[in-house]
């Protein structure tokens, strides 16, 4: 099949920038095969521009939602320690995260 | 064992027991487990040992089910053939070089040789209909907000739900019995009231209206898998039910909405892994490089690129063109299926439009992986229910169809299943990896 020069969808700068927005860290080798692979399946989506969607409501969510209120009172809380069991690092009952300022 | 033990003790006694009592349950590893490790098949949770039960377990254990263990699932139930586990994938136990399809494949495939006599997985676009059709067992993905959500790894919040996967259609009513229930604590969860979903098997079907969506027998679909299907409703037609042809002229689009819905909730749901309250967590000083350090090492490949693509729907400038877009795609297609509904009173398709890969045969193409969701996506999409149950067999391999219904119409779809299942053996053939000790 002969290869269709297709503006690109995404480029790879884009997907650095949007890896960098979701606090996750890409190899080199990431970068150059996602890039490739989501402009394939971006091509792919953009299939919903057929769609007739003017006047059309978005639906987020299947069942009419209304706000679910608990009453006011206390419930048994967990323990600190089971609370932390999880916690990679922590230090006298509490977590340990890194330096953030 | 010990729980065995017990409830045998308090039989002797002659205590009444639970729904359940002494019936092996195996539960999708996305599921908490109160002191069993959960890991949801990724690095990032390895070691992740949950303070609580969900409430599925905790209705299961009340009725005095044993969990026997936790099943292996493709990472954060993102795949369809479970090759994505950090923990490598689960075999096809009708054929060891075959995926048993995903994400649930674990407990369709546990439920399939008989270490488990039922098992619970997760359905967020097919993942519990999809392993069930590939291991030849019963898979139901209940309508949205009808089983708790407590407890469940969240992937697709807008989509999911838990379900059962057992050996047999009277099984999973009985699960589907326990682990129904509204519950506070899950505030999508609905408040209804529903019968004995076993009480509905009565085998009559008489008078029943079966629709046949085209485009899910359309090109694309294994000929030999859209004949199976044929089969099975001509089958039908003789039990009493007739049927006629449908169509749902927006579920050509369903595939790109599903995806980039769940991507996007999946984008946001997975932030909160950073490393510090539990999760895997990288060495480093500074805060930024502990996150995208840990995420990058704790998540494989698939759940990086949907995280990376959710955050991409999602970011100014691409939100209306992608995400906004897909959730009005989804009004088109709840639409299409109610008019569907209008005229019929199930519908019925193929669960899946291929007979079970080939280990590594898909995995290493995302699209091509995501384009065999196309019979199971727009159920999530629309939020009914779908029970996916054995209709035959083409080069002993399992093929599964799909009984389509309305939100809440779980009683009828089991009955149709059930009647079906009656009069066929499908369900009745064993894999040759059958586990002997427990049968």
């Amino acid at each position: 099949m002969k290869e269709t020069k297709k503006e690109k969808l995404i480029s790879e700068r884009e997907v650095e920038h949007v890896a960098w927005l979701a606090k996750l860290e890409l190899s080199k080798e990431d970068k150059k095969l996602f890039t490739k692979q989501f402009n394939e399946i971006l091509s792919y989506f953009k299939k919903i521009d057929e769609a007739k969607i003017k006047d059309v409501q978005p639906t987020y969510h299947v069942i009419d939602l209304e706000n679910v209120i608990r009453t006011d009172e206390k419930t048994p809380p967990l323990s600190v320690n089971e609370a932390l069991q999880n916690a990679p690092k922590k230090e006298r009952g509490y977590i340990k995260a890194p330096k953030i300022v | 064992m010990e729980t065995a033990k017990r409830i045998d003790a308090e039989k002797r006694k002659g205590k009444t027991l639970g729904r359940l009592a002494g019936v092996c349950v195996a539960v999708k590893d996305n599921i908490c487990t109160k002191n069993v490790k959960t890991t949801c098949s990724s690095r990032m949770l390895a070691n992740f040992v949950p303070p609580y039960n969900s409430t599925v377990i905790e209705r299961l254990v009340n009725e005095d089910a044993i969990i026997v263990g936790k099943t292996n699932m493709d990472e954060f139930a993102m795949g369809s053939t479970t090759e994505s586990s950090y923990f490598g994938p689960t075999k096809n136990p009708w054929d060891v070089s075959r995926v048993s399809g995903g994400s649930s494949g674990g407990s369709a495939a546990a439920v399939a040789v008989e270490e488990a006599i039922a098992a619970i997985g997760s359905d967020t676009g097919g993942s519990v209909r999809c392993p069930a059709s590939f291991c030849s067992v019963v898979g139901l993905k209940p309508t949205y907000g009808l089983v708790s959500r407590y407890g469940l790894i969240a992937f697709a919040n807008s989509l999911e739900q838990i379900g059962p996967i057992t050996r047999d259609v009277y099984d999973c009513a009985l699960l589907l019995n326990v682990i129904a229930a509204n519950d506070p604590r899950d505030s999508t969860s609905v408040s209804i009231d529903h019968d004995d979903y076993t009480e509905q098997l009565d085998g009559i079907i008489k008078g029943l209206k079966i629709g046949v969506p085209k485009e899910l027998m359309a090109e694309g679909t294994d000929e030999r898998i859209v004949k199976a299907a044929w089969k099975a409703i001509y089958l039908l037609e003789e039990l009493g039910a007739s049927f006629g042809e449908t169509s749902l002229p927006n579920i050509e689009y369903a595939l790109p909405a599903y995806y980039l819905i769940a991507m996007s909730e999946a984008s946001s749901n997975l932030a909160r892994y950073d490393g510090i309250r539990y999760g895997y967590r990288a060495e480093g000083t500074i805060w930024s490089d502990v996150f995208s350090k840990g995420r990058k090492i704790g998540f494989g490949s698939e759940v990086r690129r949907r995280i990376i693509l959710g955050t991409y729907a999602l970011s100014e400038g691409y939100y209306d063109e992608y995400y906004m877009k897909a959730l009005k795609v989804r009004t088109l297609i709840k639409n299409d299926f109610e008019r569907a509904f209008e005229a019929f009173d199930v519908l019925i398709a193929p669960t899946m439009p291929l007979l079970p890969f080939k280990i590594g045969e898909k995995i290493t193409d995302p699209l091509a992986l995501y384009l065999t969701d196309i019979d199971t996506v727009s159920v999530n999409l629309m939020g009914g229910c779908a029970v996916s149950v054995p209709c035959g067999f083409i080069e002993d391999l399992p093929v599964g169809m799909q009984i389509i219904g309305k939100p809440f119409d779980e009683e009828l779809i089991l009955r149709v299943a059930h009647a079906f299942e009656q009069n066929t053996s499908h369900h009745q053939r064993k894999p040759k990896f059958t586990n002997k000790i427990n049968s």
